[in-house]
């Protein structure tokens, strides 16, 4: 699949990891198609010497209309076409479309590609695509020093300006000169480019994208034929549309071409990563979950159940499963957050694998029904995209900050099973895990991602499901030998799943404190502690079905331990990877089972000198960690609504030692 | 042709739980127990195939007397959780259990959305114009000036009538009836025969926070001039001579409002006198508004008019949508945009 690289200039952008630090050059060029910009003048660069790169961060930003997390998905293809892993970080506005030109409603998606394992979306752009002045304001700041930006002039206008709040243009008035600019008035050449077919102006400047992500594409030395299949299969009832789009596409890799020639524009190669042989697609957190969930009703032998309630950024795991009906799925969009919850709790009561997924704030609303699930002991599981808060907070933005009301957030005495995605591919084996431990226990489980988790993509070597242990699971359909009790257990604690219309059963489940093994009604005060004993020693008892707790790289006993969950593995990973190359003595641990953790966790923990815990919340794992082992974990927080970047990390690392 | 299996008749006593019942002596709750456990021989019912679900409150204890599936579940959520129940197995025959609290207090919404949605189930909705279980506070169905313990000075909020709720959140089946009423099998059986969503309000006595409110109409002495029992394709008529003279339901023109007025010698169709139509939504509007005291109390089967159901369409969806698809996972993943890498490629 691979395509076949044309004889081409290889050009250094990534230069943090190897030290090369490029002076910037700032050519400005108001407007005009045969106007160029400068590109790279680059000691290093003489001729066509190649110089390999490690991996490129790139920025696509632009107003919210402008078409961005598009651009930025189909590069993202083109960069697994060509062999690079990657990372992607979508950044968007909460408003739908925004006020076209202001700050707020810029849009902007960041890749991270490389010949090298990718694990983050990358610290700092080394290009940024800036579609209007409001991007350009927004983005410039987190541009690696000698980065290049690529501008539209076409949009720099004196309205456009004034909306980013710029009192000059910054073009002009010598604030860019530490970075490379490329300004050229992208506008005109795509209403050039689009001219044959007759759009009026508004419709035309629509393929300022696809004008741009042809340029990309040729920077980048990527296939175009992809995206033009992309366009025709998107545009099929519109071939106008289509058309319009793949010319665009195709003046924005000519432009590149073009410039080339005429000298200062270059073209730079990323060479493919090295990876496992086999098949692979891009997958985003979202898509990785749901997948994961249907083959986990596929293993325990079980239709599937869907409730939801729309919510930003969980509603992407309702809309895929409502796609997959033949997978014996049914889903529901209930009417509020606790009917989806309710709902699926009633479809695991009637015997399917009962689903619910939300966002912080619905998972607040739902509390009162997962306490019912863990009362009746139902399986069901209950997915958590996290967002910023507390309230509505930051809707599409992302935060682990809900990790303690998946653990402590329900009224009484409520303990249930909870388990933290730390990727987007690895969202498919947590989602068949939660499956897993619902139905082998009985029990709600929580499953953790985030924003971050669930909007971005990496690729994914398509998994074969023959090497999963399938968990079918067993109804009770006829008395027992020794009488029939709905709370009787087996010796994980389990209790017996009936189906109601099994003759010969019948019983009467509900949120009232239940008699030990009759399930009856029952408030006498040595049965509540019975039976809340029990409810706690079942879900301490997953413990024993899941793995010990691994060390990521260093070792136990190492002077320092990076403990994390969720989202944090990439940077952290990097981070702890740059450090014990430095010869510095760290370990890395990162947390899939929250609740209960592994067995050997508090004698891991127990071995390292200092612990530090990096999350996107105010230190709610630390308290976590201090609370269940009683060792000295330190915080290392960020909520600003961005993941951590690895340079954060490396910080903490060396100031913890 | 096969032989049908018999289905074995079952007694009202088949229906009954061993569990202690545990409402206050003197509650209109075991009436309405009782009621059900002789309505459900009579539809032919099968104990394991039948689900009761219900809320919270005192009207929500009913699923432990029931000899059934039973699921008592939170407060107001019973709809949601009978949703996701006969979603996933649409054979079983599901009851909500309710009372006016968990059903248009907490769990309005549930409550409309089911109606709306036309899930195939019974809605009983017990009202007893008051909070019983949490020791008597006033109600969403409370009348203007109901002294309670939140409502020292009396209430001051106007009260919802649960079957112009119903009727207004598109059910296609509204009924009334009250704790001790004979009737109220009829109407339970009525209920059973529609296919979607069922809604009953009944008329629950609270012996000891709300005692009587509904004494008016239905006390013995003097209900058929206080109750009007309606029947499809039947004159609406009440009264009769010990009540003061048989009466009936007819339309003012003018106004396009319901009027009662006399019939003479039996001649209800000079007099004007509507027949009751269930399919008739204008009418069950009117109903179901009628003010009791200008008018009697409107009671049996207001409306039924059935529409397709949530759960056909719902598994209908499933089924086309699925039609010509073979759900093989593996394939699903490997679908769309994908690419290979090769043997001998390096591993990291």
């Amino acid at each position: 699949m691979r395509p076949a690289y044309p004889p081409i200039v290889f050009l250094t952008l990534q230069c943090a990891a190897n030290g090369i630090r490029r002076k910037g050059n700032k050519v400005t060029i108001k407007d005009g198609l045969e106007r160029m910009a400068t590109a790279f003048k680059d000691e290093q660069m003489s001729g066509h010497t190649p110089v390999h790169s490690d991996a490129v961060v790139v920025r696509f930003a632009g107003d919210s209309g402008d078409g961005m997390q598009l651009t930025g998905g189909q590069f993202t293809l083109s960069s697994a076409l060509a062999g690079n892993d990657f990372a992607t970080f979508p950044d968007f506005p909460a408003e739908i479309r925004a006020p076209i030109g202001t700050l707020f409603g810029v849009s902007a998606f960041q890749i991270n590609f490389g010949s090298s394992a990718i694990d983050t979306a990358g610290d700092q752009p080394d290009v940024l695509i800036a579609m209007n002045p409001a991007a350009l304001k927004t983005n410039v700041g987190s541009l690696r020093e000698g980065g290049l930006i690529i501008a539209d002039t076409g949009e720099f206008n004196q309205r456009n300006l004034d909306k980013a709040k710029y009192a000059t243009n910054p073009f002009e008035d010598g604030s860019l000169a530490k970075w490379q600019v490329l300004a050229f008035d992208i506008s005109a050449l795509t209403l050039e480019a689009v001219k044959p077919f007759g759009m009026g102006n508004k419709d035309a400047l629509r393929c300022k994208n696809m004008w741009t992500l042809g340029l990309a594409l040729w920077m980048f030395d990527r296939d175009r034929q992809p995206i033009i299949d992309w366009l025709n299969a998107k545009f099929a009832k519109n071939q106008v549309l289509a058309d319009a789009n793949i010319a665009a596409l195709n003046a924005g890799h000519a432009y590149g071409e073009t410039a080339e020639l005429a000298g200062p524009l270059k073209q730079y190669h990323v060479d493919a990563a090295p990876a496992p042989a086999g098949l692979y697609r891009t997958v985003t957190g979202a898509e990785s979950i749901s997948f994961g969930l249907v083959a986990g009703a596929q293993l325990a032998g079980l239709k599937m159940f869907f409730g939801g309630y729309p919510i930003t950024p969980a509603s992407a795991i309702l809309h895929h499963l409502s796609r997959l009906k033949e997978y014996g799925i049914t889903t529901f969009q209930a009417e509020d957050e606790i009917a989806a919850i309710c709902s699926a709790i009633g479809a695991s009561y009637a015997g399917q694998l009962g689903v619910t997924s939300s966002s912080g704030p619905g998972i607040a609303l739902k509390g009162e029904a997962m306490g019912l699930a863990i009362m009746t002991e139902l399986p069901l599981v209950i997915v958590n995209s996290q967002r910023g808060g507390p309230s509505t907070g930051l809707p599409t933005k992302t935060e682990q900050s809900d990790l303690y009301q998946a653990v402590y957030g329900r009224n009484g005495d409520a303990p249930m099973p909870v388990i933290a995605a730390r990727s987007p591919v690895d969202c498919f084996d947590c989602a068949v895990e939660a499956v897993r431990i619902a139905v082998e226990y009985m029990t709600p489980v929580m499953l953790l991602t985030d924003g971050y988790i669930a909007n971005a993509a990496e690729p994914w070597l398509v998994p074969d499901l023959e090497e999963y242990k399938p968990f079918p699971v067993e109804f009770l359909e006829s008395v027992p030998e020794d009488g029939f009790k709905p709370y009787s257990r087996d010796h994980k604690l389990k209790r017996p799943w009936v189906k109601p219309g099994t003759p010969g059963l019948l019983h009467r489940i509900g949120g009232i404190e239940k008699e030990v093994d009759t399930g009856h009604i029952n408030y006498a005060p040595a049965n509540h502690q019975a039976m809340t004993d029990i409810r706690s020693a079942k879900v301490n008892g997953v413990a024993d079905s899941i793995p010990d707790q691994i060390v990521e790289q260093g070792a136990a006993g190492a002077k320092l331990a990076v403990v994390g969950w969720g989202s944090t593995y990439g940077p952290i990973k990097q981070a702890v990877r740059r450090k014990r190359a430095e010869g510095v003595d760290v370990a890395h641990v990162h947390i899939r089972h929250i609740w209960p953790m592994p067995k050997n966790m508090a004698e891991l923990l127990k071995s390292f000198d200092k612990i530090i815990v990096p999350e996107m919340n105010t230190g709610q794992l630390k308290t976590i960690l201090r609370d269940q082992f009683l060792v000295d974990a330190q915080p290392v927080n960020k909520v600003s609504g961005q993941p951590f970047t690895i340079a954060e990390i490396e910080a903490a690392i060396g100031s913890a030692l | 042709m096969n032989d049908m299996t018999p289905v074995k008749a079952t007694t009202p006593k088949d229906w009954e739980t061993d569990q202690e019942v545990r409402w206050c002596p003197g509650c209109g709750d075991y009436a309405i127990l009782k009621a059900v456990q002789r309505t459900m021989p009579e539809i032919g019912g099968t104990p394991e195939n039948t689900v009761f679900i219900s809320g919270i409150g005192c009207s929500s204890r009913f699923p432990y007397y029931m000899e059934t599936y039973g699921f008592h579940t939170i407060h107001g959520r019973a709809p949601a959780v009978a949703t996701g129940v006969k979603l996933a197995n649409p054979d079983l025959d599901v009851w909500i259990i309710t009372g006016d609290g968990d059903a248009l207090s907490i769990g309005g919404n549930h409550t409309m959305h089911l109606l709306r949605r036309n899930l195939d189930c019974q809605i009983m909705l017990f009202n007893n114009e008051i909070y019983g279980l949490t020791k008597g506070q006033y109600s969403p169905t409370s009348r203007v000036g109901t002294n309670s313990p939140s409502t020292p000075y009396g209430s001051v909020d106007r009260p919802a009538t649960p079957c112009a709720f119903a009727l207004g959140s598109g059910a296609r089946f509204v009924a009334r009836g009250f704790d001790v009423s004979k009737n109220l099998p009829e109407v339970l059986k009525a209920a059973h025969a529609h296919r979607g969503a069922a809604f009953i309000e009944i008329f629950q006595n609270c012996i000891v926070y709300n005692k009587d409110v509904f004494e008016d109409f239905a006390a013995p002495k003097g209900a058929d001039g206080h109750q009007l029992w309606l029947r499809n394709g039947e004159p609406m008529l009440f009264g009769s001579e010990k009540s003061g003279g048989t009466k009936g339901i007819a339309l003012d023109n003018v106004g396009l409002t319901l009027k009662v007025v006399d019939v003479v010698d039996g001649d209800w169709q000079s007099a004007g006198v509507i027949i009751h139509d269930v399919t008739n939504r204008s009418l069950a509007h009117m109903l179901v508004e009628m003010p009791f005291g200008e008018f009697p109390m409107a009671l049996g089967v207001l409306y039924d008019d059935p529409r397709p159901t949530f759960n056909d369409a719902v598994i209908a969806q499933n089924e086309s949508a699925s039609s010509g698809k073979s759900p093989d996972l593996g394939k699903l993943l490997a679908k769309g945009q994908t690419w290979t890498v090769a043997e001998g490629h390096p591993e990291i």
